[in-house]
């Protein structure tokens, strides 16, 4: 809402400058956008007046007026096709400095001589002089204006443009900044006058309403005027509604404009004579029914929409927006005004369900106000204010008295504050005489009590303006904020010791990020909205098809919760690829991936870590780097980070051939529970034709998930127990084995690993070729053998390595190589 | 027997002087045997002579010659060690390096900016006794709003606009929501849980808002909650000013200013002083001096009374922050869609 200065002066007095003005308000919650100065570099530009207008002698299309500045007469030339000899102008004389309406620049006017003739001055447009975009024809200024006074002593303003919060619909009105600044400055606040002369015959009620649809509209205001003479409203109430934004209309629309502006209360003009029957009927549509708003849109609307109606049918939608048929316009002369309640959640509904936007705006001036719920107490004040404006400045006669259905009447609230509760909720307490004056400044009407404990207690009764008051601790606030947030004390909370731990899984995330970073990989984070080619290209065959669908999606590519994150990783990796590609890609993310849970539950969120791998494992450089196929990051590259991230979590885990949609079969694993049981995670070369359909152009991309949740569950105890260090030497062995081609090497590798007296292990070589037999391959691995207790000999090694052998033979099919 | 002290003498000094002009390994050895070989040695050729002089030479002479040999052992020594350290520093020499050569690196990760940021908030609140929990993403409209003090058609709720889940109910209303804040875990933790509370929400939040440099639809956000016996107002301005501190630097100022936020009463923004331009005002802080960090305040009493606390008994208060927004301000990031687009250009410079 842009507030005038210059106008909000007419209510209270401020000799703040703008800026403090601005602060003020913004700490007490009216926060300013930005101060706007109207007229601050008008310098040489002032009120003339056109005495006489005479053709130019050489120029058809030009005129030559005579300006009278109060001071003396100058001759200028201008081809305005709205310049007429009697009006005020604005003139700018030599040496003032104009916006070129053409090019938007400042430039500086001089003495110009135009077909033969010296003008000695310009006339100028709004735009010419920063004040709108109308550029059509000069700013003919009202009547009232002097010449010779400089325009920024007529025009000049500052506009504060203020950004209202969602609970203060009095904040939109002049008259509600005015009582903020009048408690900030501690100033009287001057209300407006409501009373006018009621010379028309009486009315009641039932002559002008209808009122059928209350919990629409809860209360419903009107007064008739007749006799009124529509034309151009005085330039004063035009000045202040350009100020505030609105463009002026008629005397009568800019009235109803102007009390909206001023109270904060909608109205609303009817013409009568264009209502049948004469009287408004205040109720739901019914299915289907027509109406053609004033915006020229044609609606069709439902019984959820509220209309003013007349015998024939709807005049308008109640709260947002008249229609086409009953507008005022230059014959009307009797007018129905309306000053209604309408209910907050209907009118947002029928914005939404109709549409309604102005400029770019959802809803109309009237429906953001009636949205944030105006109080019920407004109508019969705007309604009375603006009649009074109808009598005095259109020339109306006012009926006696004011028709107001308000079927549910409520009496003000009274709401009381301690300053016990004020202690509790702040930590200290200003004193009764603050209270209470502050209060009484926002316009609330306060009985202070002193208690005989030294404590006291203030009754305080709302004011009608505000719907925001209903507990103590508003009140609280109410005198936090006039005095200031800053002068509360400040206090540390008391010390509570060591926090509790986060959930396992919180920190389990935390470690990972950790251990990945410093393995080399890079974190991730993308959204969790996605495509559906997206999860198509990358749902594993046994995950769920059936993703949860944003309703109101932003945009197809944000319109499905991911099920998988692999999508989102592979992605990644595409996006980076273009442009200068990287030699290699360690990528990582950490996130959920939504799992559908029927129509009454919330999804089940899974958090994931999914990372790909792609390029070469080590970077080209001087010294060298990879540059064959085999140095390319691989199955393994990923297996053993998995293998030392499961590990440095003591996660305890075994891994599967796996078969999976889009990894290349063969080329992939299922990470299991050690003592099996599902898998809970999936490492794999990803399949061409998925790197294809993504785009990706490195030829080998590796994949790994893990379900961190359940890595979880798999976690083995944390406590470890410390294993005495032999002081005995160990004897270094090597094993050659020959097993089936096809047999795991793992099952091979666990049964070493875990036979007794064995304290390291490790595959060195895996062969397959001319050396061995068909059908089998060579496993080579090298074991320390040691004892706690003693120095092992050769003999005792050789006989558990029999006994190792034996077991290898029986359990895994491994022979000694050179046995076999 | 002149004749043979004058030879040892000889041998001393041609031997020393010979010995001057060695310069490898080979040589001294070819050295060794010349002179000092065991049999064919010129010393020890000489040495055989000694027995053959008269008893009242010998004495003399016995000890002329231990003198050399001891001479040329010592000078051998001396000269076997010199030449061994040059031929070691000869092949460093060889060995040499441009050191300015760039070394091997190992590959470098890193974390997502975000993730940086949200620890250094939660590092900032955890000597304050506030624990991390986190809570669905996905959430119920009345977690999300209702309990919050939005209900349906508030106006309140154009402050969060929504993405709704295409999930209707019986009532063909559509119940599920991504969550817009934070803040539906502050009922969540307080049905779950008695006071006291002090606890951290960090999480995705989501709305339904066309992006641009300052707007997202998908960012972060951290919740703070404390609830107790005699929690205030001032213990909010205090945990407020001790965390920008932390975060923000020692000499920042902090200023706290009422807002609007339908769940707490009284609201607040709280704002530091710009540290782009010290508060004077610029481009950053939109020439106000002041950079936006928080709102807060003071839980509402009928959200206590909701989850079933006695609101005369226990008070509270609760905070919410952007961590991209703060990660902008401190990195001078211009646009907050960098952030997710997740271009390693961008990420790699954290």
């Amino acid at each position: 809402m842009r507030v005038s200065l210059k106008w909000l002066r007419e209510y209270v007095d401020f000799d703040l400058t703008p800026e403090e003005l601005a602060h003020r308000l913004t700490m007490a919650g009216l926060e300013v956008g930005s101060i706007e100065r109207v007229g601050g570099d008008w310098d040489n530009v002032l009120v003339g007046h056109i005495e006489r207008l005479g053709p130019h002698p050489n120029a058809d299309r030009l005129k030559l007026a005579t300006v009278n500045t109060g001071s003396e007469e100058l001759e200028v030339i201008c081809g305005a096709p709205n310049v007429e000899g009697g009006q005020n102008i604005v003139l700018a004389r030599v040496g003032a400095t104009l916006t070129n309406p053409q090019t938007g620049s400042r430039e500086t006017l001089k003495s110009a001589r135009i077909r033969g003739v010296v003008s000695e001055g310009m006339i100028c447009s709004e735009r010419e002089l920063g004040l709108g975009d109308d550029h059509e024809g000069i700013l003919v200024l009202p009547g009232d204006a002097v010449p010779g006074m400089p325009l920024e002593d007529y025009l000049g303003d500052v506009i504060l443009d203020v950004e209202v919060t969602a609970n203060r619909p009095d904040w939109l009105s002049m008259l509600g900044v005015a009582w903020e600044v009048g408690a900030l400055t501690g100033n009287p606040v001057r209300v407006p006058s409501l009373e006018y002369a009621e010379d028309g015959d009486s009315i009641t009620t039932k002559d002008l309403v209808d009122l059928r649809a209350p919990e629409f509209a809860p209360r419903y205001t009107s007064a008739l005027i007749t006799g009124a003479t529509v034309g151009p409203a005085p330039g004063w109430m035009q000045m202040r509604l350009k100020a505030a934004g609105v463009r002026p209309i008629s005397n009568v629309v800019d009235i109803t404009n102007y009390v909206m502006l001023e109270i904060g209360q909608p109205l609303h003009a009817f013409d009568r004579d264009r209502i049948a029957g004469g009287k408004l009927i205040v109720r739901r549509a019914t299915p289907d029914e027509p109406l053609e708003t004033l915006d020229g849109r044609q609606h069709v609307l439902s019984t959820e929409d509220l209309v003013i109606a007349d015998e024939n049918g709807p005049v308008g939608l109640g709260g947002i927006m008249g229609g086409e048929n009953s507008e005022v316009s230059d014959s009307t002369t009797d007018i129905i005004l309306e000053s209604a309640s309408f209910g907050f959640a209907s009118t947002r509904r029928t914005v939404q369900r109709r549409r309604i936007e102005v400029g770019g705006k959802r809803g109309t001036e009237a429906s953001q106000r009636f949205e944030r719920n105006l109080p019920i107490t407004l109508p019969p004040i705007g309604l009375r204010r603006a009649a009074k404006m109808l009598v005095e400045l259109c020339g109306g006669t006012a009926a006696k008295g004011i028709a107001d259905d308000w079927p549910d009447r409520q009496e003000p609230a009274v709401v009381t504050l301690t300053s016990e509760r004020m202690t509790q909720v702040m930590g200290s307490d200003p004193g009764r005489e603050v209270s209470e004056r502050t209060l009484r400044s926002l316009g609330f009407e306060v009985t202070a009590t002193d208690r005989a404990d030294g404590e006291y207690t203030i009754d305080a009764t709302v004011p009608y303006w505000r719907t925001d008051i209903g507990i103590a601790d508003d009140l609280i606030e109410e005198v936090a904020r006039i005095v200031g947030y800053d002068a509360i004390p400040v206090t540390l909370l008391p010390t509570t010791g060591e926090p509790d731990l986060p959930e396992p899984l919180t920190q389990m995330k935390d470690d990972v990020r950790d251990v990945l970073v410093q393995l080399g990989h890079r974190e991730t984070i993308s959204y969790p909205l996605v495509p559906m080619d997206l999860l198509q290209t990358t749902i594993p065959g046994d995950a769920p098809q059936d993703p949860l669908r944003v309703w109101n999606r932003m945009s197809p590519d944000q319109e499905y919760l991911r099920t998988t994150l692999r999508g989102s990783l592979l992605r990644t990796l595409a996006n980076n690829e273009r442009g200068i590609s990287r030699e290699s890609y360690r990528l990582f993310e950490i996130g959920q991936a939504y799992l559908p849970h029927g129509p009454r539950h919330q999804p089940e969120e899974r958090t994931y870590v999914c990372g790909v791998m792609a390029g070469m494992r080590a970077n080209r450089s001087w010294i060298g780097g990879s540059d064959t196929a085999s140095d390319e990051l691989d199955f393994f590259d990923a297996k053993g980070l998995v293998e030392t991230l499961l590990e440095t979590l003591g996660v305890r885990a075994r891994y599967e051939a796996a078969d999976d949609r889009i990894l290349a079969h063969g080329r992939s694993a299922h990470i299991l529970p050690e003592t099996g049981g599902r898998p809970f995670g999936t490492i794999g070369e990803v399949h061409p034709d998925t790197l294809a359909a993504l785009d990706i152009r490195a030829p080998r991309v590796v994949l790994y998930e893990v379900d961190l949740g359940a890595a979880l569950q798999n976690r083995r105890e944390v406590e470890r127990t410390w294993q005495s260090v032999s002081r005995y030497p160990g004897v270094l062995r090597e094993l050659s084995l020959l097993v089936d081609e096809g047999a795991p090497a793992g099952a091979v590798g666990d049964i070493i690993r875990d036979f007794p007296s064995v304290v390291r292990s490790a595959l060195v070589d895996v062969y397959q070729g001319p050396q061995v037999p068909d059908g089998k391959k060579s496993l080579a691995f090298s074991l320390v053998w040691q004892s706690p207790t003693r120095t092992l000999t050769d003999t005792e090694v050789d006989v558990a390595e029999t006994q190792l052998l034996d077991k290898l033979q029986r359990e895994a099919g491994a022979t000694l190589r050179s046995q076999a | 027997m002149s004749t043979l002290t004058d030879e040892l003498t000889d041998v001393e000094s041609s031997a020393l002087a010979e010995l001057e002009r060695i310069s490898d390994r080979d040589a001294l050895e070819e050295w060794r045997v010349t002179w000092q070989g065991r049999r064919q040695g010129r010393l020890p050729k000489l040495l055989e002579q000694l027995p053959t002089l008269p008893i009242e030479d010998r004495r003399e002479a016995g000890q002329l010659a231990n003198r050399v040999r001891t001479a040329l052992e010592n000078a051998y020594e001396e000269r076997r060690a010199v030449l061994e350290h040059a031929s070691v520093s000869q092949r460093l020499s060889a060995e040499a390096i441009d050191v300015t050569l760039p070394g091997r690196r190992v590959p470098a990760g890193g974390l997502h900016p975000t993730t940086q940021t949200l620890r250094e908030i939660i590092d900032a609140f955890k000597p304050m006794g506030f624990t991390v929990v986190e809570g669905p993403e996905v959430e119920w409209d009345y977690y999300n709003f209702e309990a919050l003090n939005i209900p349906a058609d508030h106006p309140a709720r154009d402050q969060w606009d929504t993405l709704w889940l295409d999930i209707e109910d019986d009532d063909g209303k559509r119940p599920l929501l991504l969550r817009t804040h934070t803040s539906p875990m502050q009922v969540r933790i307080m049905e779950a849980q008695e006071p006291p509370i002090r606890v951290l929400v960090p999480g995705r939040v989501f709305r339904h808002e066309a992006t641009d440099a300052s707007h997202e639809s998908v960012f972060f956000q951290v919740e703070g909650l404390a609830i107790d016996r005699g929690i205030t107002f001032a213990d909010l301005k205090g945990t407020l000013y001790a965390f920008a501190r932390r975060m923000f630097g020692p000499d920042r100022r902090v200023r706290f200013r009422c807002d609007f936020f339908p769940f707490v009463e009284p609201g607040v923004d709280m704002a530091i002083d710009c540290f782009a331009c010290k508060g004077n005002g610029c481009r950053v802080c939109s020439q106000s001096g002041w950079l936006e960090i928080m709102g807060a305040g003071m839980v509402h009493p009928k959200i206590l009374q909701r989850v079933g606390y006695d609101p005369d008994e226990y008070t509270g208060f609760a905070f919410g922050m952007g961590p991209e927004r703060i990660a902008m301000l401190r990195h001078g990031i211009d646009d907050i869609r960098h952030f997710y687009a997740n271009d390693l250009n961008f990420l790699e410079q954290f």
